[in-house]
Formats: C-alpha cells, sequence, structure tokens
C-alpha cells in the first residue's frame, strides 16, 4: 500500500534516465508529483515502485533565453514561472496560466513538466504552452531530441511520452518579437464538484490595423489538446472586429464539439463561454502586443 | 543524499537524520516521528492547506510532499515560530509569541484551531514575501487554506494587525469589535479564548496527536455498494498477513450489535445474510501493527454482496412497492404541525402562491477527520479518546456494544477540529474498542478523508412543497407545506432534524391557519442527521424564496412584507407557543433594512450595472430566519456542572459538554468569573471527559450557552455561597460583610486568599465544590401546544451580489448580518460564529453539494467537495441585537445556529433581485444562470 518503495534524486538527466530503466519495478519521474502522488494513492494510476525526482536537476531548473528562444526547464516551480519577468515578458499567457495552477503552496511544488506529462486536455500550463509554437526537449538513452508539444498527447491522461525511460527537460517557447503578445483566462464552475469548465491562451501578431498572425488553444476541446486552426483561419488578416469576431465564433461551433459532462457544464455552456473567452483573451492580447515594457 | 537511506533534514534549526521509510509524507515524518504534531492533516490530498510548512523559505502542503523530498531542507513549522519574533506591548513588554500568533488569538482568528498552524504558516509565508499585503494579496496567498469555522474576516484582520506590527513595531491594532450593550464586569466583554495559546503554537493536542506505546492502527472494511446481503466474507487471507493482530467480524460483537443516537438501528457491522443499507457500511474490522499494513489487509478481505435494488430519493422510499430498507418500512415519521384551517385561510386569501423547492445534502467538512483510540486500563476498564459533541451517549453506545456497565467505560474528549453536529454520532469509537478488547493493545483508528466523507451523517437533503395564500395587504392567511425529507439509511437524529425543518416551515411569522406534513424516509444514501441549522436551513430557503415571490406577485416592498407578518411578543407560533418575551426579529429586519438602505442608497432591490463593466450586475436580498434554543419538544433539557476552588487559589469549572470550536470555554469562563468576581484567567475550564466531569447532555441545538451556561452561574453561585458560610463561620463575621476579589476573599477589611480557604476547607474535610443540575424550562412535545421551545434565536440579513451576465458567475459583495441573541456573553467567539455561518452559507447558497448517485457518493474527496475558501469572504457587517431571555444566563439565548439560516435566501432572493432568474434549488447553478438570460434574450 505505499505509494512508492524507493525514492531517488538524480543530480544529472543521464543518471535520472539510468534510474528509470534500472529499477526493479515500474518507474516514473516525478516532478511536484501534485497530481500524480495522489493519483497513485487513489489508484487512478498503477502502482509504482521507484519515483525518479527530478526536481534537482540542474538542466531542468534553467529559466533563461537560448537564443531566439525563452527556455522553461521541465523542473521549474509554477510560481518561480509566474513571477518571472521573462516569462512574464515573452510568454504572458503561461506566466498567467501558471497563477491560476492550484494554490500558492502547490505552485511552489508544481512543474510544468509534470502538467504536460499528466496529459490532461484542460491543463492551465500546458494550455498556455500550445498557444506557442512550443518545442518540448526530452531525454532518454538515446540522447535529447526536440518535439512539438502536440505531439504528446495519446488521450486524455495519456501521455505520448515513455514515461518509464524518458523525461521532459524543458520547453524552448519563441521570444517575443514586435507586435507579439499572448493572453490566458478560463472560467471555473465552483458549484459541486469545482473543476475549470474552459480555458483558452492566444498567441497574437499585430499591425497597427490587422492581426497577422494567431494561434488559439482550447481546453478541453477533444481528448487532446490541439489549436484552433479554424477559428484562427478566420482573424488572420482582419482586426479583431465585431465582424470577425462574430466569424470566429462561428468557427468555433462548426470546428469544435464540446462536450457535456454533468459534473463540469453542459456543451451549450461551454460554447457560450468560448465565445467570452475567445473576445476576452484576444482583447486582452491586443492591447498588450503594443506594450513593449523593457524586461 | 550521501547515506541513500537517510534523510537529513533541519526542523526548526535542529537537524535530524532519519532512515528513509517508503511511501513517507513529510507530514508523517514529522508528526509521528518527530512529534511536532502542530501541522495538521485533514484532507490528505493537497487541498486544504493545514499540513502548510515552510520548506527552504517556502510554504509547502506536507501531506503530499514526499519525506524523501525534503533531504537537505531546512523546514519550519508551527513549533519553531516564536523563535523568530516577539509580539511587543503597549506597556514596552514582550508577549513570546509571533505577532501573527498573538493576533490570530486577539482577533478571535482561533475557533475549533485545527487549521490554524496552516493559516499562520500560510501567512508567514506571505509577510515574508509581501510585508504589507491587501486584502487581494491576503486572499490569493490564503486561496487553499481552508477554515470550516470561516472565521476569514477575523484572519484577515489577525494579519493585517500583524503586519501592522511587524513593519513598525508597534504593539497589535485592536479588533473592531464591540461588548454586550448589557455587559457586566467580564460577561459581555471581550476575552481571548483559554485554550487560544495552545492552538496557534501547535501544543493544542488533538486525538490523532497522541500515540501510546504499543499502539495498533486500525482500518474498516466498508461496503463499497449502497445496498444489498452480505453473502459471504472472508477474512482468513487478511489475518494471516505479518502485521495484522485482529480481524473482527460482526460475530466479534460481544454486546448490542447496533449503536444509533435515538434508534438503535446502524449495525456496527453487517453480519452474514444480513443487510447493506448503504456504501459506507461496516463489514469488518482490521488492527494492525501500521497503518499500510491494515490498510493492505482490507484489500485481502474478500466480500459477496447479492445486490439489491437502491433507493436513493425519499419520494421513490415512499412508494408501496419500494424494497424495505428497515423492517418496519421506510417511514421514519411522519410529523405534522397543524393550526387553524389551511383551507378556510386559503379561501380568504387574495392571492395563493404554490411552490416546490430542493436542497442537497450537504458534508460537515469539519477540518479534523473522526479519530478514535481505545485503551484498555490495567484494571480493564476501556478509555476512548475522541472528539465527541455527546460523551456520555458515547460512553454509553461503547458500553453496550461491549456488554458492560457504563461505567468500565471512560470517555476522554479531546479537542475537536470541528463539529458543527457531524460528530455526535458513533464514527470510530466503537470499533476501536472492539479492537483494543481483542488485542488488549492500544488502538487508533483515524478515518481518512473520503472515509469521513462517505460514513458520518449529511445535512438531510429535502423537497419543500409550500403553498401560501395571502390579503392584498401581504397578510399571510394560510402556509402549507409538504417535506420529503432523505435521512438516508438510518435514522441518527432524523426524526428531530425533520420535525425541526416541519415546524421551522412557515418561518417566523404570525400565521392563522398553518398546516406541515413531513414525511421523514429512509433510503440508500449515506445517513443524515444533525447539521447546523438542524433542519431549518432547508425550510428557510423554501419559504424564504416564497415569501421574495409573494412580495412580488403583491407588488410589496419584500421587506415591508416580511414585517407586516413578523413574530413579535405576544404573537402565536404555528405549534401554538405564545411567545412571552425575548422576540427580536423585528429589531433585526429594521436594523438590517436600515443599513441596506444606506449602503444601497435606496432601491435595494433594482439592479445597478457596475460603472465600466455594463455585464456586471448588482442588487441585494433580504430574508429572514428563526431557530429554536435546546431540545424542546418535551424532551428533558439538562446539564450538569461542578465549580471547585482549587489548592493554588484558582478555580476549575467542569462539565462534559463539548467544545467543537464555538467557544464554550470562554463562555462558562465568563459566566463564573462573574459570579466568583474572578479574573477569567483564575478560571480553567475542563470538558467532556466522563469520569471527571458532569453530563452537561448533547452540544447540539445552540443550546450549552444556555443550559450548561446556566448550570455553571448555578454551580458557581453555589460555590460562592459555600466559601461565604465558611468564612463566615470561620471569622465570625456576618455573610453579607464577605466580599471576593481577584484571588482573595475580604473579611471584615482582612484579606484571605483564596488557596488558603482551600487548603482550610480541605483539612477539615470539606470539599470546596459546589456541583449543579440546571433543567431547562419545560416543553411540550409537537402537536400539544404550549410552549415547544423555551426559547428562541431571531435574525434578519441581506446580501448584495453581483452576477456576471456574460458568464452567470455570482459573487457575494456584502452581508448585513443581524442576529437577536439575547445577550452577547462571549462577543469575539460571536463574531467568530457570525462570521463562519455567514460564510458557511455563502457555501450552501453557491458551492456545496454532496453528489450522490445510485447511492454511490461522487464527492468522496475535498477536492469534490468545495466548502467556500477565502476568496469568497464578502464584507461583513454584523449587527448584535439582544432581546434577553429572562431563564438564559444573564439573557443569553442559542446563536450557533441561527447564522447560517437567512443568509442562504439572501443570496439567492438577489441574483432574482439582479438578473431575474429564481432559484428553486442550492447550489445556484451559474450555467442555469447564464442559459435562462440568453434564453430570455432570444439569442439562443
Amino acid at each position: 500500500m505505499n505509494i512508492w518503495q524507493k525514492y531517488v534524486i538524480p543530480h544529472s538527466i543521464e543518471e535520472a534516465i539510468h534510474f528509470l530503466t534500472s529499477a526493479p519495478g515500474p518507474a516514473r519521474p516525478i516532478g511536484g508529483g501534485t497530481d500524480l502522488l495522489l493519483e497513485i494513492q487513489q489508484g487512478h494510476h498503477p502502482p509504482v515502485h521507484t519515483l525518479v525526482d527530478v526536481t534537482r536537476i540542474p538542466d531542468l531548473l534553467r529559466l533563461e533565453e537560448v537564443g531566439a528562444h525563452l527556455f522553461i526547464g521541465a523542473a521549474v516551480p509554477v510560481r518561480v514561472i509566474t513571477e518571472s519577468p521573462l516569462v512574464r515578458y515573452h510568454a504572458t499567457a503561461v506566466a498567467e496560466a501558471c497563477g491560476l495552477i492550484g494554490g500558492p503552496q502547490v505552485r511552489n511544488t508544481a512543474t510544468l513538466g509534470g502538467n504536460v506529462a499528466h496529459a490532461l486536455p484542460a491543463a492551465d500550463g500546458m494550455i498556455s504552452l500550445f498557444a506557442f509554437d512550443t518545442q518540448v526537449e526530452i531525454a532518454n538513452d538515446g540522447g535529447r531530441r526536440l518535439q512539438p508539444i502536440h505531439t504528446l498527447f495519446k488521450g486524455p491522461g495519456q501521455s505520448a511520452l515513455d514515461l518509464s525511460s524518458e523525461i521532459i527537460v524543458g520547453f524552448y517557447l519563441p521570444l517575443r518579437q514586435s507586435g507579439q503578445s499572448s493572453a490566458f483566462s478560463r472560467v471555473m464552475r465552483p458549484q459541486g464538484v469545482a473543476l475549470p469548465i474552459l480555458n483558452m491562451a492566444v498567441w497574437m501578431e499585430r499591425d497597427d490595423r490587422v492581426i497577422h498572425d494567431i494561434h488559439i488553444a482550447i481546453g478541453p476541446s477533444g481528448p487532446v489538446p490541439f489549436r484552433a486552426t479554424r477559428v484562427e483561419h478566420e482573424l488572420i488578416g482582419h482586426p479583431p472586429d465585431s465582424i470577425s469576431l462574430q466569424r470566429a465564433k462561428e468557427a468555433i461551433h462548426q470546428s469544435i464539439q464540446f462536450r457535456s459532462s454533468a459534473m463540469r457544464a453542459g456543451a451549450a455552456y461551454r460554447h457560450h463561454l468560448s465565445e467570452v473567452l475567445l473576445e476576452e483573451v484576444i482583447g486582452k492580447a491586443w492591447q498588450r502586443a503594443f506594450e513593449l515594457e523593457a524586461v | 543524499m550521501s547515506d541513500p537511506n537517510l534523510i537529513t533534514l533541519t526542523v526548526n534549526g535542529r537537524t535530524y537524520q532519519l532512515p528513509e521509510v517508503p511511501g513517507e509524507m513529510l507530514a508523517d515524518l514529522l508528526r509521528y516521528r518527530l512529534k511536532l504534531t502542530g501541522t495538521k492533516v485533514a484532507c490528505g490530498e493537497a487541498e486544504c492547506g493545514a499540513c502548510t510548512v515552510i520548506l527552504n523559505g517556502e510554504p509547502v502542503l506536507s501531506c503530499s510532499f514526499p519525506a524523501a523530498k525534503a533531504d537537505g531542507a531546512d523546514i519550519l513549522t508551527i513549533e519553531g515560530l516564536s523563535d523568530l519574533h516577539k509580539t511587543p506591548t503597549a506597556d514596552g513588554q514582550l508577549i513570546p509569541l509571533h505577532p501573527l500568533q498573538q493576533s490570530f488569538i486577539e482577533y478571535g482568528a482561533v475557533q475549533c484551531g485545527f487549521c490554524i498552524p496552516g493559516q499562520i504558516m500560510t501567512s508567514y509565508a506571505l509577510l515574508e514575501r509581501n510585508p504589507d499585503p491587501s486584502e487581494e494579496d491576503i486572499k490569493y496567498a490564503l486561496k487553499d487554506t481552508l477554515c470550516r469555522c470561516a472565521g476569514y474576516p477575523s484572519i484577515i484582520g489577525a494579519i493585517k494587525a500583524a503586519a501592522f506590527t511587524l513593519k513598525t513595531g508597534q504593539p497589535l491594532p485592536h479588533p473592531p469589535i464591540d461588548p454586550s450593550n448589557h455587559a457586566g464586569r467580564v460577561v459581555g466583554r471581550i476575552q481571548p479564548r483559554p485554550d487560544a495559546i495552545a492552538k496557534v503554537t501547535g501544543k493544542a493536542i488533538y486525538t490523532d496527536d497522541i500515540q501510546f506505546e504499543n499502539m495498533l492502527h486500525a482500518r474498516v472494511k466498508r461496503a463499497g455498494v449502497p445496498s444489498g446481503i452480505l453473502r459471504k466474507l472472508n477474512i482468513e487471507k487478511a489475518r494471516k498477513l505479518p502485521g495484522v493482530v485482529a480481524v473482527l467480524t460482526a460475530k466479534d460483537i460481544p454486546g448490542e450489535k447496533n449503536h444509533g443516537l435515538v434508534i438503535p438501528d446502524w449495525p456496527i457491522m453487517v453480519g452474514i445474510d444480513e443487510q447493506i443499507r448503504t456504501v459506507g457500511d461496516a463489514l469488518a474490522i482490521v488492527a494492525a501493527e501500521t497503518r499500510q499494513i491494515a490498510s493492505k489487509a482490507l484489500d485481502l478481505i474478500e466480500v459477496e454482496i447479492e445486490p439489491l435494488p437502491v433507493i436513493d430519493h425519499p419520494v421513490k422510499a415512499i412508494q408501496d412497492d419500494a424494497i424495505r430498507i428497515h423492517k418496519n418500512g421506510n417511514l421514519l415519521k411522519h410529523i405534522k404541525v397543524r393550526k387553524g384551517d389551511v383551507e378556510e385561510g386559503f379561501a380568504q386569501a387574495d392571492v395563493v402562491l404554490e411552490h416546490t423547492y430542493h436542497t442537497p445534502m450537504h458534508d460537515h467538512a469539519f477540518m479534523e477527520p473522526e479519530c478514535s483510540i481505545a485503551r484498555l486500563t490495567p484494571e480493564g476498564r476501556m478509555e476512548i479518546y475522541v472528539g465527541s459533541q455527546i460523551p456520555y451517549s458515547d460512553r454509553n453506545q461503547v458500553a453496550r456494544a461491549l456488554g458492560v456497565p457504563e461505567e468500565q467505560v471512560r470517555i476522554i474528549g479531546q479537542l475537536i477540529g470541528g463539529g458543527f453536529g457531524g460528530k455526535e454520532d458513533i464514527a470510530g469509537q466503537i470499533h476501536a474498542a472492539l479492537l483494543a478488547r481483542a488485542t488488549g493493545r492500544p488502538v487508533k483508528l483515524l478515518f481518512d478523508r473520503q472515509e469521513s466523507l462517505i460514513v458520518h451523517p449529511k445535512r438531510h437533503a429535502t423537497q419543500i412543497r409550500v403553498k401560501v395564500g395571502a390579503k392584498k395587504d401581504g397578510t399571510l392567511t394560510a402556509v402549507e407545506t409538504e417535506l420529503f425529507g432523505d435521512t438516508g439509511a438510518y435514522a441518527s437524529l432524523g426524526e428531530k432534524v425533520l420535525t425541526r425543518a416541519t415546524t421551522h416551515s412557515s418561518g417566523p411569522y404570525e400565521i392563522p391557519n398553518v398546516k406541515a406534513d413531513c414525511y421523514a424516509m429512509y433510503t440508500n444514501n449515506p445517513p443524515a442527521g444533525a447539521f447546523r441549522g438542524f433542519g431549518v436551513m432547508q425550510s428557510a430557503f423554501a419559504i424564504e424564496s416564497m415569501m421574495d415571490t409573494l412580495a412580488e406577485v403583491l407588488h410589496m416592498d419584500p421587506v415591508e412584507l416580511r414585517k407586516k407578518n413578523a413574530l413579535k411578543v405576544g404573537s402565536i407560533t404555528n405549534t401554538g407557543q405564545v411567545l412571552r418575551e425575548s422576540v427580536g426579529l423585528m429589531e433585526c429586519i429594521e436594523r438590517v433594512e436600515a443599513e441596506m438602505n444606506r449602503l444601497s442608497g435606496g432601491n435595494p432591490f433594482i439592479p445597478k450595472p457596475v460603472e465600466g463593466a455594463p455585464h456586471r450586475l448588482r442588487a441585494w436580498g433580504f430574508a429572514v430566519g428563526y431557530k429554536n434554543t435546546g431540545l424542546g419538544g418535551g424532551a428533558p433539557d439538562k446539564a450538569g456542572a461542578e465549580v471547585e476552588l482549587r489548592r493554588d487559589g484558582t478555580f476549575q469549572v467542569r462539565s462534559s459538554s463539548a467544545e467543537l470550536g464555538q467557544g464554550l470555554p470562554t463562555v462558562l469562563q465568563l459566566i463564573a468569573a462573574e459570579e466568583l468576581n474572578q479574573n477569567p484567567r483564575q478560571i480553567d475550564v475542563l470538558l467532556m471527559d466522563t469520569d471527571l466531569t458532569p453530563d452537561g447532555g448533547p452540544t447540539t441545538a445552540s443550546r450549552q450557552t444556555f443550559v450548561t451556561g446556566n448550570a455553571v452561574r448555578h454551580a458557581a453561585r453555589a460555590l460562592r455561597q459555600l466559601l461565604t458560610s465558611e468564612l463566615a463561620e470561620r471569622y465570625d463575621v456576618p455573610p453579607q460583610e464577605i466580599r471576593f476579589i481577584e484571588g482573595l476573599a475580604q473579611v471584615n477589611g482582612k484579606q484571605v486568599s483564596l488557596s488558603h480557604l482551600a487548603e482550610q476547607m480541605l483539612e477539615s474535610g470539606r470539599q470546596p465544590l459546589a456541583s449543579y443540575t440546571y433543567w431547562a424550562p419545560a416543553t411540550r412535545p409537537l402537536g400539544q401546544g404550549g410552549d415547544m421551545h423555551f426559547a428562541f434565536s431571531f435574525a434578519a440579513q441581506a446580501a448584495e451580489v453581483e452576477v456576471n451576465t456574460l458568464t452567470g458567475e455570482v459573487n457575494v459583495l456584502r452581508l448585513i448580518i443581524a442576529n437577536d441573541v439575547g445577550t452577547a456573553i462571549n462577543p469575539l467567539g460571536l463574531r467568530g460564529q457570525i462570521e463562519g455561518g455567514a460564510i458557511m452559507g455563502i457555501g450552501h447558497a453557491l458551492t456545496e453539494n454532496f453528489i450522490v448517485e445510485q447511492g454511490r457518493v461522487i464527492t468522496d474527496r475535498l477536492a469534490r467537495y468545495r466548502m467556500p475558501s477565502i476568496t469568497l469572504t464578502p464584507e461583513i457587517i454584523p449587527i448584535v441585537v439582544e432581546h434577553p431571555v429572562t431563564e438564559g444566563p444573564f439573557g443569553a439565548k442559542g446563536v450557533g445556529e441561527i447564522v447560517l439560516i437567512p443568509t442562504i435566501p439572501a443570496i439567492t432572493n438577489a441574483i432574482y433581485h439582479a438578473v431575474g432568474v429564481r432559484f428553486d434549488r442550492i447550489p445556484v447553478d451559474q450555467e442555469k444562470i447564464l442559459l435562462t438570460l440568453k434564453e430570455r434574450s432570444g439569442n439562443y
């Protein structure tokens, strides 16, 4: 009945991979463990023999500019991400989303690596990363590789990663350029089983008249997260006025099948909220895009 | 890690090296290995923040933080906090507590105390990063640090006060709380709780903080299905598991097989071929060397259950073809109220309205999960350490199960981390005792949160049909109600709760014709029992919603309609009771109305858009309520207490009455201090021990201030007379020349120390002790007219809400709360009750919903059962109305429940006034608001 038999704290990626692959029983990497430990404890995750704590591996704790990218280490606590001037500037949506994960105590241990590996279709941090062209660095005993974030999901709660032999090192997000911005928001339903009904992240590039490019991620909009490309398409090349917003809202209706779930929300309500959130995040991002304050 | 099997960590400045234990969380290491039990575990699922400690400068949740991960860390727990900083006083002294600890005490933020270490540590982390936090900063930082006593406004005030002191070095600013209008020398004045220091330093001991040598850990095998027949139960594999010491089943119970507060209908364990009635039914109990082993043993118990149909609603339970949940059928009780002739009343009415309302089950969600420790003494008596609302009932029920005389059992009550009615029934007391008896070793049975949510009785879910008739001028001519109450699988206090729901179902109004019928039904849902408000919360939601609708139909102001019909002195209630005094309802209504008009600038019931955000609409709602004090209905209502002068010159007050956080020790301390003319600090209060304290009766029905308060008052008076006559005789002076002052008696101008007096009396073989059994005024059973209750508390509340018409989200912004409490004996504790009741009301209105589907509990985690967090805290404007009761101690009557009752309809009425969406069930569903608004605008 123990949640784990062995808890190891490696100090390098190689050591972590070695612990994972040489464990005498099922092994899993663990970041803050805020989801994983409860799932094991409550019987929603198969038993684990060895937990490999990745939160003391220097490479996973980096948060810095690397060339044309912002690198966020997979084990950086989300509180640090929320408060980081670098993230707030280059990836405002990620800072906003991380500020909404759990409560303050949870944010001191929760990590984006865990958030993404957990593969829930509406995880706030993960959805915010989706709005950027985030590349995820993954390590296994074959070395390291980069994969676009949308390739990491198999189904609700099912990661495409092999978590018994590989770990997420971190996330590469493009640095913010002139005219670019991002925003994140969500709506909770406090009644009964409290769960977010819907969240939305947007990344945008505009000039003084129109949206040049836009990425929109909505969670939960299916078993695996995806970008709302048809909605984006309605907005590109247009100002965010009522006409194009109306077209974008119609595109949500045409391209996304929200589910009704008894404990969270009906599909009709979700659809409505998706319109409200769309206006909100686009409005915020549009405003922000010209606020190029210094870091 | 130098040695992979050792954890090195520094806690409160001391460094430890400990062997690693697989699966161990930091909270367990701190609590059980380092004995730092100030850190509490309330949920075990990273939801509530009670276990917060500071790790390398940041707050983390130690209940879900692997101990091994803390290797190398520097940890601060509540026990280490007072070493860091002291609190300056006005006279230049230093109180040896951190300003946060001292401010939590002075602001009354400490109630049951279970969450307090987590609150203080989280606040400490906040102030370290932000020395001058705004209210918003505080709410953000404490978002996930839950308090069910819910003194959130006091917590906010305490944090701001501590921040001020830390910043300026000045003493703490005083809390803004007024004394009673009828304050005496100490009664009615601000007095910190006697147990507050222990609670802010982590030294307060709750049951799970106790460890005995050689102690075993118990767990219970539960049915997991809501309805069926237990056909097979194989415990052999479990018994053989190394570390398992005993596995017991129904056939191992030496005495009575059932327990129950009123009707013994609840099996201690379900036997073979016996009926399973709810998912939480116990089938077998295990004691093992560790909790882990006991848990593993549960999985090895093989169970075969033949399923039966599930009755999941009281209306289904009453059908003729429904299966019988109990031998005598599914009707626990048909409760009737009759006054006048409703048909005639409806015939006289200009308007007749009828509607049906629904309320769900609620969980008490007290922060401290149930825990019992049973231990056989060398003399063979059974001792039970437990936080229980009715210690003498526990003793009786444990003794009957063991088949021993009651004197062979001693209940040693521990601090209770919240109760709210949920710790009146047996939880693990009997199971722990059976295992202690079988093994000869101490046995601890601690519920985890999931078990707590599934097993203990809930608030009754109800369906309430209300039919009202009124004249054009608003005069009520008749009210008819029909209630179906879901008492779940077992009776518990169901009959009494639903009687209260029924008698209060026409509201605090004088109505010539009343008819109320309630069907208290058994179902296969978890049992329902006592919960703050005791049925009246449910019926108040129904009648107060209906009154608002009636006001609208009559084109009347909702406040005027209530004034028109409000009970006053001389009124006859629907049960035929003439109210002779202490009916402060009209004053509550008028004062809340005046404040509401002032704050709203007039027209409180007209929606107003927020400037710059026209999609946010604000409006006020109004509701009233009343609630009996005491058991009533003809039940003998008495409490015993004794007061003793001890050798050291201090006094001890003793009663078995329970302290759940509501502040009874302060109340009793103040009453005794007033009567004995002593400083409250000279009075020690001992509660909840069936060997040492006389029976105070159940702590329920808002009765303890009145009943035990009176017992203590009379006992203190008797002791004073005893001491006076002793001194009169000894010094040969007339009794009227003897006075008591702090620690001293003044005899004819000469001072005699009380310790000396105690010594002298004891030497001459006389006990400086007086006891008193107080019998509350007799009441009469329902249906017989006369006084069904000896006192009622009254209340009015107004709520201002803001509804976001884009999302349907609702926020409560302000609550004006007036309660007629007779006399406010303990204003600091009263403030806690008012705040906590209001926040619980907000929870019931907006967030809480105990969801059961086909008898299975969906909300079986704290993450799923949403009690309100500090983020929902509105501005609370309390108004204390004092219409004393002649018979009450210093005029006081109960307050613990009335505080919650009008909050819910005040909020739902406000939502109606803001956006025109009427809720006939709670919690409010924001989705319904939004979809209704869209439909109405033709947008859908």
